[in-house]
């Protein structure tokens, strides 16, 4: 067992450090989700220049071949500045998909354009009835009949990095009814394709996301990823991914959390005294830091399985992890406002932003609620 | 003991609610129920549309041209109108700074100031807290300088709400320094079209602008807007709070929450059925409506209590606690109910008859903007930490 990171990790964080001090200081990240398309395609540019785009993706279409751990380094960098770049959809999510569903031809000509940042792509899975249960899609994709291409129709919400993305990879079912395990299956669709719609918003976070309307869509055979039918192990396989993301994230979200609480009541006065000398407060930021800490642990041991084979121990840990971190996540989160005070519920102060962070975090991939039953019921039981 | 309502008290809750029926306008009670930006202008109507029945300060007793109810009428009161959907009634008058006019205040003030907060003719806000004086509120800098027949007032309060709409605005003022903190510290009742007084917006992390800072640069205030003795506005101040925390149980407008999360939770599907038929979603909803079900009893016995003794007593920091945690609880299950519903930030359909492209249905918008400014509760009217001392010291002689 080792608990170290790399050197190279360890190089590719600290560069990651240096580049957001710089480029995503609070007042440029305000100004950032201000703009259109809410992100900065600047700073896109030049997370693919330190290869952070590309890291997790095979060497011979442009990546690095590294894994979950590298892509934890990242997230977690990226959590500490609240990065609102599509990273998730984009990157773990649509390139991670493509990587390991995807054809020769179809990762030939997806993953070189994605790696050096010129090709944003995005999941499009949920539905207005999904909530959080993969399986149940309603989205059908029909033969059209002669050229072996199928039509697409059915509504996507809440598509995370759906406004911005030119390739949208929809599941949708080619047989089965909603909550079917089989008979959901995987297309690459252009997001400017005649029958797309997309209404795209800022999420509470201020990151992007999109509604996806679908109406005879036309795709030809070669835009289905994946095995007909067989996409709702990948779309899994891609959520385990997720949320090994947003789990190291959330460390980096979490440890700003502490840091920032930490501060502020070693300089906030009251009744002559900074705040943080009265007992009450400090067991609370004590019990915050064993959280992180604890979150931390699960979001190594998660990070170090989603790559395995094993697809019920993938799917037990992330559950685990993912209940863990966002339990933690509204732990820290509402003890750190709770400790600013008024300020913490201020759009001025940074604090806020975490918690709002934090607090969709939470709730991406599932709920906490939503994988303590998914453990619970994948738990071994006694004999 | 009888804790079931009389004939009288529920013939008392239909005479109410005929009266709701009557008068409440559907588009402000829509707006409500929806969650929907009110207007100065929905508030204030409602407000004077209680005042004609004599309803708009259910707290007061009759000698002030109150109602005189009791713990239970004031109850089925604020039951009923946030059942309907009215729009809340200002406390900042009617149950903060009336109150201390009523036991502390003079004859004229009494005259010129209780009868408006009764009309609505003045909207009032709340000059408590400073940047540096938040739990510590005792450590407040704002200046009052006697000069002649008035008090020339500098500094600043903050997380004033609604001073925006604010006609007039009380004050702890700081007119002594030379001795312990308490007992420095004024009373005044201030002119918000006073010249030398600026109100500027604090924007919150929903998005909203409903706090604002209030800044005083040589503002003059006449003698006679003191309350009480120069230097003795702790006494009063105290009694206020005492009186706020008593009204932030809010059991009227948790009930009307706890409905919407029921009816929320019918509406979102979980696993191919109804979210509220998951036991683990429904187990949750259950807990808080157990808890909110003891609150309600509790916050009779306390007004119950008050009614008795005249004045609060520390009783109202449980009130505080109980029902502003129980009041995130709620808010963060509706957040919950939502699923990825709960994510787009749509300020824009939080306006009336907002007619763009929407995402989710129109009744989940305001709900995670809610959970995330409903961090406040634990944090405003004395910090629920402070609540926990004075029920500590107060209550347990520690």
């Amino acid at each position: 067992m080792n608990f170290d990171f790399s050197e190279e990790q360890n190089q590719l964080r600290a560069a990651l450090a240096r580049l957001l001090d710089r480029g995503y200081e609070f007042d440029k990240r305000k100004r950032i989700v201000a703009s259109e398309p809410g992100f900065s395609r600047e700073i896109w540019r030049q997370l693919g220049e330190l290869g952070a785009l590309s890291i997790a993706l095979p060497e011979q279409h442009g990546g690095a071949g590294g894994g979950a751990v590298d892509t934890l380094v990242i997230m977690e960098a990226l959590g500490r500045r609240l990065v609102v770049e599509p990273y998730v959809p984009a990157i773990v999510l649509g390139a991670g998909l493509v990587a390991r569903a995807g054809s020769d031809a179809q990762r030939a000509a997806l993953l070189p354009r994605v790696a050096a940042g010129q090709h944003l792509l995005a999941l499009a899975h949920d539905e207005r009835d999904t909530r959080y249960e993969l399986a149940r899609i309603a989205t059908r994709a029909r033969p059209d009949g002669s050229g072996g291409g199928y039509v697409l129709d059915g509504d996507k919400t809440v598509v995370l990095g759906g406004a911005a993305a030119d390739t949208l990879i929809v599941s949708a079912r080619t047989a089965g009814e909603p909550g079917d395990p089989d008979g959901i299956s995987l297309f690459m669709v252009d997001a400017g394709a005649p029958g797309v719609t997309r209404h795209g918003y800022a999420t509470q976070d201020n990151h992007r996301a999109a509604d996806v309307a679908l109406a005879g869509v036309r795709v030809g055979g070669d835009a289905l990823l994946g095995p007909a039918g067989g996409g709702l192990a990948l779309v899994e396989h891609a959520i385990e991914h997720g949320i090994a993301a947003v789990c190291g994230e959330a460390l980096g979200v979490m440890t700003m959390l502490v840091e920032l609480t930490s501060a502020y009541v070693k300089t906030r006065k009251q009744f002559g005294v900074p705040i943080g000398q009265f007992q009450a407060l400090q067991h609370r930021l004590a019990d915050m830091l064993m959280r992180v800490e604890q979150a931390r642990s699960m979001a190594y041991l998660l990070a170090t399985t989603v790559d395995s084979p094993d697809a019920a121990q993938r799917r037990r840990i992330a559950a685990a992890a993912k209940a863990m971190v966002s339990q933690a996540g509204r732990f820290v989160g509402q003890g750190a406002i709770q400790l600013h005070g008024g300020i913490g519920v201020t759009d001025e102060a940074p604090v806020s932003h975490y918690f709002k962070r934090m607090t969709v975090i939470g709730m991406t991939f599932g709920d906490a609620d939503h994988h303590v039953a998914r453990f619970s019921d994948l738990m071994e039981r006694g004999t | 003991m009888d804790l079931s309502y009389s004939a009288d008290e529920e013939h008392f809750r239909t005479e109410v609610r005929r009266f709701i029926d009557a008068h409440l306008p559907a588009a402000t009670s829509d707006k409500v129920l929806r969650g929907k930006h009110l207007t100065r202008e929905d508030i204030l109507g409602w407000h004077r549309t209680l005042a004609t029945r004599g309803w708009s300060v259910p707290n007061w007793p009759k000698e002030f041209g109150g109602p005189g109810w009791n713990s239970a009428q004031q109850h089925i009161f604020e039951d009923e109108c946030a059942d309907a959907g009215a729009p809340p009634l200002m406390p900042f008058g009617i149950r903060m700074v009336a109150p201390v006019i009523m036991a502390f205040g003079s004859r004229a003030q009494q005259d010129r100031f209780l009868p408006r907060i009764r009309s609505g003719d003045h909207w009032w806000c709340q000059g408590y807290s400073e940047p540096g004086s938040g739990s510590d509120l005792a450590s407040l800098r704002m200046r009052a300088e006697r000069r002649g027949n008035a008090y020339v007032c500098n500094g600043q309060k903050t997380w004033t709400t609604l001073a925006q709409y604010a006609d007039w605005i009380f004050c702890l003022v700081r007119t002594a320094t030379d001795r312990k903190a308490q007992q420095g510290i004024s009373f005044l009742l201030i002119d918000m079209k006073t010249p030398g007084v600026t109100v500027r917006p604090i924007y919150t992390l929903d998005g909203d602008a409903e706090v604002n800072e209030v800044w005083f640069e040589d503002v003059e205030v006449p003698l006679d807007n003191r309350v009480g003795e120069e230097n003795q506005g702790w006494t009063y101040a105290k009694y206020l709070l005492g009186h706020e925390r008593t009204g932030n149980a809010g059991v009227g407008m948790c009930k009307r929450w706890l409905k919407a999360l029921k009816r929320a939770a019918a509406e979102q599907r979980a696993g191919g059925r109804p979210l509220i038929d998951d036991p683990r979603f429904r187990d949750r909803i259950a807990q808080v409506e157990i808890e909110l079900m003891a609150l309600e009893v509790t916050a009779m016995r306390v007004i119950a209590m008050e009614l008795a003794k005249q004045a609060p007593g520390p009783e109202a920091s449980i009130l505080k606690v109980q029902g502003t945690e129980i009041q995130q609880t709620l808010t963060e299950l509706s957040m919950h109910a939502l699923g990825p519903q709960a994510l787009p930030f749509q300020p824009a359909a939080l306006e009336a008859g907002y007619a763009g492209p929407l995402s989710g249905p129109d009744w989940a918008v305001p709900v995670t903007g809610r959970y995330l400014n409903h961090r406040k509760a634990s944090i405003y009217a004395g910090s629920n930490e402070i609540q926990r001392n004075i029920i500590a010291k107060h209550m347990l002689g520690l």
